[in-house]
């Protein structure tokens, strides 16, 4: 961002009421602890999920059924991406958005502290909800996390088990979007105009907006699929006149902004390392503003890429082609912006930034891989194929995982007030790196050979890759666990961490001691 | 050397499959070239802007002539993309002026293949013996890609599908012929193809569509036209004889024995994904039939549940249309007299044609 | 309040009676003048299919015609109940290619009204329709399908 001058730091406010224990987690309306909340939560259900790929992978190990029946192995690849997307990623970034959006603003906490913790609340239940719809008769649903009419009429009552966790989880996206725009949008420090904020506070403005047009959306769809399945509507059904593809428009209208809800705040982590690990300026601040708002607008254009095969004409065909095709305009134009920052620079190649660049090798593959799938006649061949599950896992995993790794490195001695092991980081860095482009980019070999989707057996053709898969698969899955004790050893003990931890770090956020006090800026900043 | 031919789609056999393959060839190619550079590019960067002890970081933010050349240029390039892209949809979507017209139908987990004009229709179902899926027997070489019933086409021929479904949303995919079609319960939607050379082509579903969805292939045979015109008279043949031969079976009663062992091959055929080898099921879901109650109490209700389907549990199909009064039969005979169960009885096909006239 | 609750049954029959809200299918309008296009030709295909397990048999009495833009067109189709209680169904007409939709202008079909078959029933039924001469020019080739579905709570 532009160079800033802090003219008045706050003093930190007196602690006033420490509660302690259970109660203080329980009730806590500040943005550091719930910040905390909503990481553990989400670290908590990425093992879960992991786990759950990790039988799937251990179940494609080779050909034949060996551990999993297929209706089982079904509902492992439905929980994996609900679980995933919903109680993961998405939890993960809103934890990010909590502990520093009020400290990159300037501003004492959230907008509505009291909502924020009610957000948080909500998602314990719903990830209750959501595991134990494995044990309700006939099990979780298998219907794919894209929970399509008529499969999805058809599931047992785990499938109402999920509706009402994705109700709940929605609402406390809901609460947390608007809490965030509040936040953002009216208690920025005086001086701290829009075009002067921190990139990760402008791409989680814009995802907030997505996320309160959005959720509502999937809201709907899943309650017309509760109605169709117990109060006797035809939503989806041709026999009462509905279209089963209705669910598939309503489901993608909010499924594709989704995905930009999962990568734009991670474009806007990567926008606060680079400069920092180049002690540069991050290039081109007024084009990645307009890049965001651009993807944010054009998301909302693009649904019917993920229906090429349902039967559309040539109009809505070439539309959602021309439209798919053109977002890769102002995505590349972050990337060339990422790469001008660091253009010129004076590069040190800590864990952040190794995630940061790590993300740019891998986020190229998995979007250059979208202009492909873009192309309907191409796309004709491969959806519903191992190659749309590597295009998103690149975008989704490399993408959104690796920027939130990078994420916790760049600022956990911020909260903690000790380093992290830098070398244990560096090596979960290339561990990762390493196990999931063996795990994955396989796959775009898979879907290009014609093994679909969502199979637990397939023909002999498909057999060396997917050994090889799954052999990374173990050790990128294995990996992690590296990263929980990094994370839990820096929390306990470390060398002592400066207030500006990195020698180029730019924000407000680096002008507070570490570990930061639990109420900063009680008093704002002024901005020059 | 190595073969490459794993990296790519399979051999195109089909003008639209040609197109694909040539323009996956050429947006790949681009794409590639956009990847190398970039990577040159940001290697480059790494290498030489490394932290020095006498080198200070430039300042610059912007440049404005670099910051509009990157967003031209890109979308030159997805024009140039556009063109041939454009021109592949609109042969994608040209259904006019068929040769033959098959009407396709995906059920839960098999395809129904009618011929409109020639009036000959059936089903096509795995072959692969469970044996093989369950790792008790070596797996053969078209391991989960063989029915036993192929689709049949005349090569050179424009074939035109009509596909929908029976239940859920399936999807219809042979890689070779650049053709993959959802099928949609409740609606008709059209795709085309011509096959340039014979052959046996395979696909599979790619719509999740339950638990078999990974055990319903689809196998295509292509041959010379005059072969084609002989399969179809073969066919329409068959049908008469099977008409006939079921007129025949509604009056005959059989032997328990003759009826339990055409019953134990229907089984193996139809009821085995879910009922199991040993007829013990997947309780809730799938039920145990050995010592069921429907399976071993009143024949009304065993005969009831087979044709119709449950009206509890839509994971039972109603057989009543895929299955003959003499297949049927057989296969509640076979039942109600295997797996541990003793209860007797028989099922005759006259007793069948009169349950689907009842019809509950 | 409970009351108004229990009337919304009875209120909403109404409503959509009298609104016409619970016809899947109507008429389309067509202007009475339409001229055919001779110089051209459709070829129309007719297809069908049953669902729920129904113990009808249906199907086209022609499964191809050649027809003008234009021209009106009478077809009809075969369905027997070969059950012995009456049943009742609704048919759904779908298109191949989905564009062709808008250009099918039904003036009379059994798709408008749901059909109940009293026990071994035969009947045939007819679908008279004409192609609007503005369907674009490279279709050539359009497929109409019915599937009949059972309606629900109205057998014996």
């Amino acid at each position: 961002m532009n160079s800033m001058q802090v003219v008045a730091v706050s003093s930190p406010a007196k602690a006033v009421n420490e509660r302690q224990g259970i109660t203080r987690w329980l009730i806590s309306t500040n943005h550091k602890e719930i910040g905390t909340l909503y990481l553990i939560f989400s670290f908590t259900m990425f093992l879960v999920g992991g786990t759950m790929a990790l039988c799937i992978r251990a179940e494609l190990f080779q050909p034949g059924l060996q551990l999993l029946r297929p209706e089982l192995f079904n509902q492992l690849t439905t929980m994996h991406g609900l679980v995933m997307v919903f109680a993961a990623v998405m939890p993960a970034f809103v934890g990010f958005a909590n502990w520093q959006l009020p400290m990159m603003i300037g501003a004492p906490d959230m907008a509505f502290p009291r909502l924020n913790n009610f957000g948080f609340w909500l998602l314990p239940p719903a990830a209750i909800l959501l595991i134990a719809s494995f044990f309700a008769p006939g099990g979780a649903t298998a219907a794919g996390w894209t929970l399509y009419a008529p499969l999805s009429v058809q599931m047992g009552p785990g499938m109402d088990m999920a509706i009402f966790a994705i109700h709940l989880l929605g609402i406390s996206s809901i609460v947390g979007a608007i809490n965030i725009a509040a936040t953002i949008l009216h208690l920025r420090a005086p001086g701290m105009t829009l075009m002067k904020m921190p990139m990760f506070v402008w791409t989680w403005l814009v995802t907030a907006f997505l996320l309160v047009a959005v959720m509502p959306v999937l809201a709907a769809a899943v309650t017309m699929l509760l109605t169709d399945r117990h109060f006797g509507t035809h939503f989806f059904n041709a026999a009462g006149g509905g279209d089963p593809v209705l669910f598939q428009h309503i489901f993608w209208f909010f499924g594709h902004p989704e995905v930009y809800i999962l990568i734009l705040p991670a474009f806007g982590i990567i926008s606060e390392i680079i400069p920092t690990f180049s002690r540069k300026a991050l290039f081109g601040y007024r084009s990645m503003v307009f890049a965001t708002c651009a993807i944010g607008i054009l998301a909302f254009l693009v649904w019917g890429h993920h229906m090429f095969t349902v039967g559309f004409g040539v109009g809505p065909e070439l539309f959602f082609m021309y439209a798919t095709m053109l977002v890769a305009v102002p995505t590349g134009v972050k990337l060339f912006n990422w790469i001008g920052t660091m253009w010129g620079g004076s590069l040190t190649f800590e864990a952040p930034m190794l995630f940061a660049v790590g993300f740019i090798l891998v986020f190229l593959v998995g979007g250059i891989t979208g202009v492909v799938l873009a192309v309907a006649a191409v796309d004709v061949q491969l959806q519903d194929t191992y190659y749309v599950v590597a295009h998103f896992h690149y975008t989704m995993v490399a993408g959104s995982l690796f920027s939130l790794f990078g994420a916790t490195y760049y600022w956990l001695p911020k909260w903690t007030g000790h380093m992290y092991d830098e070398a244990l980081a560096r090596c979960h860095f290339w561990l990762s790196i390493v196990f999931f482009n063996m795990t994955f980019f396989v796959m775009f070999f898979l879907g290009l050979a014609g093994m679909p989707r969502r199979i637990p057996d397939y023909p002999l053709q498909f057999a060396n890759f997917n050994m090889i898969a799954s052999i990374g698969a173990a050790g990128f899955g294995f990996s992690q666990l590296l990263f929980l004790y990094v994370v839990l050893k820096c929390i306990r003990r470390g060398k002592l961490a400066k207030g500006r931890v990195w020698e180029g770090a730019v924000g407000l956020e680096w002008t507070l001691p570490s570990p930061a006090p639990k109420h900063s800026f009680a008093t704002p900043p002024v901005i020059e | 050397m190595l073969d490459t031919s794993v990296f790519n789609f399979q051999a195109p056999k089909t003008q639209i499959a040609h197109q694909i393959y040539d323009l996956h060839f050429f947006v790949q190619g681009i794409c590639a070239a956009i990847c190398a550079v970039l990577f040159a590019v940001l290697f480059y960067v790494l290498m030489r802007y490394r932290k020095r002890p006498n080198r200070a970081p430039m300042r610059f933010t912007g440049y404005k002539p670099i910051e509009i050349t990157w967003v031209i240029v890109p979308c030159l390039i997805l024009i140039v993309i556009s063109v041939p892209a454009t021109r592949a949809v609109f042969a994608m979507k040209d259904t006019s002026d068929p040769d033959i017209t098959v009407k396709i139908t995906g059920y839960q987990w098999q395809w129904r293949y009618d011929y409109l004009n020639e009036d000959i229709g059936f089903y096509s179902a795995l072959s692969t013996p469970r044996e093989q899926i369950d790792n008790r027997e070596p797996k053969k070489e078209n391991y989960l890609l063989e029915v036993d019933h192929p689709m049949v086409v005349p090569v050179g021929k424009k074939i035109r599908i009509l596909v929908t479904a029976n239940d859920v949303i399936h999807s219809w995919f042979v890689p070779q012929f650049g053709v993959k079609q959802d099928a949609i319960p409740g609606f008709i939607r059209d795709a085309w193809f011509r096959v340039d050379a014979p052959g046996v082509y395979r696909g599979q579903c790619a719509e999740l569509c339950g638990k078999e969805h990974g055990f319903m292939p689809i196998v295509v045979n292509a041959v010379p036209e005059p072969e084609y015109v002989a399969w179809v008279a073969d066919q329409q043949a068959a049908k008469h004889a099977a008409l006939e031969a079921g007129t025949a079976a509604a009056a005959k009663t059989f032997t328990v024995e003759a009826l339990k062992s055409d019953g134990a091959k229907v089984y193996t055929h139809t009821c085995i994904g879910c009922h199991q080898a040993n007829g013990q099921g997947l309780p809730p879901t799938f039920p145990s039939l050995a010592g069921g109650k429907t399976a071993t109490g009143a024949i009304a209700e065993a005969i009831n549940i087979v044709v119709n389907g449950s009206t509890k549990n839509p994971a039972m199909a109603a057989w009543k249309n895929q299955l003959s009064d003499l297949e049927l039969a057989s296969v509640i005979t076979y039942v109600r007299n295997s797996f541990g169960n003793a209860v007797g009885d028989s099922v005759q096909p006259k007793d069948i044609a009169s349950a689907r006239h009842e019809d509950k | 309040m409970f009351g108004f609750g229990y009337l919304l049954p009875p209120l909403y029959s109404t409503v959509c009676q009298l609104t016409g809200f619970n016809r899947l299918q109507s008429a389309d309008v067509v202007s009475t003048n339409t001229r055919a296009n001779a110089k051209r030709t459709v070829l129309m295909q007719f297809d069908s299919n049953l669902r729920d397990g129904l113990p009808w048999k249906f199907r086209a009495t022609q499964t191809t015609k050649e027809v003008h833009p234009g021209q009106l067109v009478s077809v009809s189709y075969d369905v027997s109940n070969d059950s012995d209680r009456a049943i009742s169904g609704q048919a759904i007409p779908s298109y191949a290619p989905t564009g062709a939709a808008a250009y099918v202008r039904k003036l009379e079909c059994f798709c408008f009204s749901i059909q109940t078959l009293a026990p071994r029933e035969v009947r045939r039924m007819p679908v008279v329709f004409l192609i609007d001469t503005e369907l674009p020019s490279d279709v050539r080739t359009v497929t109409l399908s019915y599937t009949f579905f059972e309606v629900p709570g109205r057998r014996g």
